[in-house]
């Protein structure tokens, strides 16, 4: 971890409100999780509390304490998803990949698979994201073929 | 002007069905040569079943709305509209009149019309004119008293009068005031505020600068979610444009009024959507709601008076503004004026985006607008509202799109998704999935919403997986009640609805999970059996590979069967089965 970026990170939000949510959202980018080191470093050099680091890292689904994969695969779990059989959708996905029960990430830290609440494209529903694309009106058989593009 | 005009709707579902590789090989052979052509991107048109959609306009004639486009049919297609011709046969025309036909817009006015990262665009469909007119001749009291005389109430769910809640920020005798957008659309199911985000932007920002402009406030806040990022990347290019224009920041168009906004991401929590637990969260707090009073008007962001109104409500400002509030209350009915923005997904023909005056009956709006069932199984229910609300039955379809008569089913209106479901949907699994969803979103403030939706959902579970007691149905009601009353927030206050709403209308569905260990949908899994189709299964033998227990037996060529007495009904031999030879029943 660069602590010369943290703290670039740091002094950004100086002086402002408001700012843990941002500057967390910034510090994860370093990478791709909030490791303890880094909620540590972050409380030890401002003012904020390590132990409101630690609630607001918690709290927000986008907060990820653990090493993610290269690739995140998100798959929608709203209600137009629902009803055209999404969870079939996953459960192909996840053993496409190889993940066994409580795993989101692969061994080969490509892909981390998570189930979001509503992508907002339930017209093309079931849909999945991957990375920043969005896949919509997908069938078990096509999730495969999508996967390859990422390998 | 002699140029053939071609819109590609590029919205995020336009994308996702492949409009970015429609609007490329548009780019490719107009890069060729020897057509003439202006070609430009636009928002949502709303009509998402038929996307990636393209629209053609030759000079002097009609436009044809071109659906399900093929990139590699694009060549071909505008190789024929340069020879002067509109070709119809071969391509999938969308009836844009027809489903236009029962829809009036006003919130959904420009997107997927105009160019939504274009400023001049807005512009030159009146865009900041309403603004202006409220700088040049209306005090800051009459443009209360407009909203006001409008009708409009929140279109967030709650269904509050705008104008009373503008009222309430304004008589607050402060130095400091703040007007807040809620663009944290969390119900899943919903989208309208997206596409309005993503393809009209401008007319979101000029709805806040009006408002700030009426409360008293000088900044402003974006709250949006984070898994929205096309919509992120458009207001901030409208919010730049707009401030270089001169409608926002210091005396803006040359009036003594200041107005900063600012885009605020989410960082993921459904809870947000709630007004207080969005103030907390821009805060850089955990975001849990509050109990009010105080209420936001009189100590919201940082206990300054706050305004906060959801993407649809600020989209109806500047019209009313420019139109009057007689043209906008000469829609809808007694108690909901103008017209709502809905959602329609799920087991219907033309999924999309939909705007109807109020007072629509349900039934119009998804058989007349929608186009109805997509496939011979028929229409079972509609859920309404996403978790807050309810699954309304097919002997309610008379029922009309207002905040009253919405609520009077038990469902609510919420921000306006619609979820159509046919007979293959089970209504008990349906309210275990919103279960499913509060119980996770909860925020674990109050102890009957954190503990009482885990326990509903744990029953919901029991019941699908033929385990449940019929004593349960009455637990459900008990804890339904309690959740309802002993919880903060709408989150918890309305969570058993999906149940209740389920529980009232198709309790005889719990009754054959309970009684008869029966599905009546053939959803849950642990109540149906697998069997496998003789006059489909070729015998690849993918089921029987697949199948975790070697409960199917079967060999090549020749057809497989399931071992009832080993099979543990996971359903891996269905999702495998590429003939659909799998029967779950």
């Amino acid at each position: 971890m660069s602590n010369l970026e943290l703290d670039r990170i740091i002094s950004s939000y100086e002086g402002k409100k408001g700012v843990l949510i941002p500057l967390l959202q910034d510090a994860q980018k370093l990478e791709g999780y909030l490791s303890k080191e880094i909620m540590r470093y972050v409380a030890e050099h401002s003012d904020i509390r390590l132990a409101d680091i630690y609630g607001v890292a918690t709290f927000y689904t986008m907060f990820r304490l653990k090493p993610q994969g290269k690739h995140i695969i998100r798959v929608c779990k709203g209600t137009a998803c629902h009803v055209s059989d999404a969870g079939a959708l996953l459960d192909s996905l996840r053993d496409e990949l190889g993940l066994t029960e409580g795993e989101d990430t692969t061994a080969d830290g490509n892909f981390t698979v998570m189930e979001v609440a509503c992508l907002g494209c339930c017209s093309l529903a079931p849909v999945i994201m991957v990375d920043a694309t969005t896949y919509g009106k997908l069938t078990v058989n096509k999730v495969a073929g999508i996967l390859k593009n990422y390998k | 002007m002699s140029h053939i005009r071609i819109k590609v709707g590029m919205a995020s579902c336009g994308v996702a069905a492949g409009a970015a590789e429609v609007y490329q090989a548009i780019q490719e052979r107009l890069a060729a040569g020897g057509i003439e052509a202006k070609l430009e991107k636009t928002g949502c048109v709303g009509m998402c079943s038929w996307e990636p959609l393209i629209e053609i306009t030759p000079p002097g004639a009609e436009t044809v709305t071109y659906g399900n486009v093929d990139p590699k049919e694009v060549a071909g297609l505008l190789d024929r509209v340069a020879a002067g011709e509109l070709p119809r046969e071969g391509y999938t025309i969308v009836p844009r009149q027809e489903t236009l036909a029962d829809q009036v817009r006003i919130v959904l006015r420009n997107t997927g019309i105009i160019d939504p990262v274009s400023i001049d665009d807005y512009i030159a469909a009146d865009g900041y004119k309403a603004l202006a007119k409220v700088l040049d001749d209306m005090t800051r009291e009459a443009v209360i008293d407009e909203i006001k005389e409008s009708g409009l109430r929140g279109r967030g769910g709650a269904g509050f009068p705008t104008g009373l809640k503008w009222q309430f920020a304004y008589n607050e005798q402060k130095p400091k005031k703040y007007v807040i957008c809620n663009a944290d659309e969390g119900d899943p199911g919903a989208f309208m505020d997206r596409s309005v985000l993503e393809g009209d932007p401008h007319s979101i920002i000029e709805g806040m600068i009006i408002c700030a402009y009426a409360i008293g406030a000088d900044e402003g806040y974006l709250y949006v979610r984070a898994e929205y990022p096309m919509a992120i990347d458009h207001l901030r290019k409208a919010l730049a444009d707009a401030e270089a224009r001169g409608y926002l920041g210091k005396s803006i168009m040359g009036s003594e009024f200041n107005f900063d906004l600012h885009i605020k991401e989410g960082a993921g929590a459904f809870v947000c959507g709630e007004e207080t637990a969005l103030m907390a969260s821009i805060e850089g707090e955990r975001g849990m709601p509050k109990i009010r009073p105080p209420f936001p008007a009189q100590s919201g962001l940082w206990k300054y008076p706050t305004n906060i109104n959801n993407v649809e409500t600020f989209a109806n400002i500047a019209w009313i503004i420019n139109n009057g509030a007689a043209a906008y209350n000469a829609h809808g009915t007694e108690r909901s004026k103008g017209t709502k923005v809905f959602a329609l997904a799920g087991k219907i023909k033309h999924s999309g985006l939909v705007e109807v005056p109020m007072g629509t009956p349900l039934r119009d709006v998804i058989y007349k607008v929608g186009g109805g069932m997509p496939t011979e199984k028929p229409f079972k229910a509609v859920q309404l509202g996403g978790p807050s609300g309810g699954c309304v039955p097919a002997s309610l379809l008379d029922t009309l799109v207002d905040y009253d008569s919405i609520t009077k089913t038990g469902a609510i209106m919420g921000s306006g998704g619609m979820v159509v479901m046919d007979t293959g949907t089970c209504m008990v699994d349906v309210a275990k999935f919103f279960l499913n969803f509060t119980q996770n979103e909860s925020c674990g403030k109050c102890t009957f919403c954190r503990v009482g939706t885990k326990r509903m959902l744990e029953i919901l579970e029991r019941i699908c997986a033929g385990e449940g007691r019929m004593s349960d149905i009455d637990t459900l009601y008990d804890l339904a009640e309690n959740i309802a009353k002993g919880s903060l927030c709408g989150l918890g206050q309305t969570a058993p609805n999906p149940v209740l709403t389920t529980l009232r209308y198709f309790r005889d569905e719990y009754e054959a999970h309970i009684r008869n260990k029966r599905c009546p949908a053939g959803v849950c899994n642990a109540l149906v059996s697998f069997t496998i189709d003789a006059d489909k299964c070729v015998g690849c033998t993918l089921c029987a590979r697949k199948c975790p227990t070697d409960a199917i037996t079967g060999e090549v060529k020749k057809l497989h069967v399931i071992n009832q007495e080993l099979c543990i009904k996971c359903g891996a031999c269905m999702t495998a089965c590429r003939f659909g030879a799998v029967i779950k029943a």
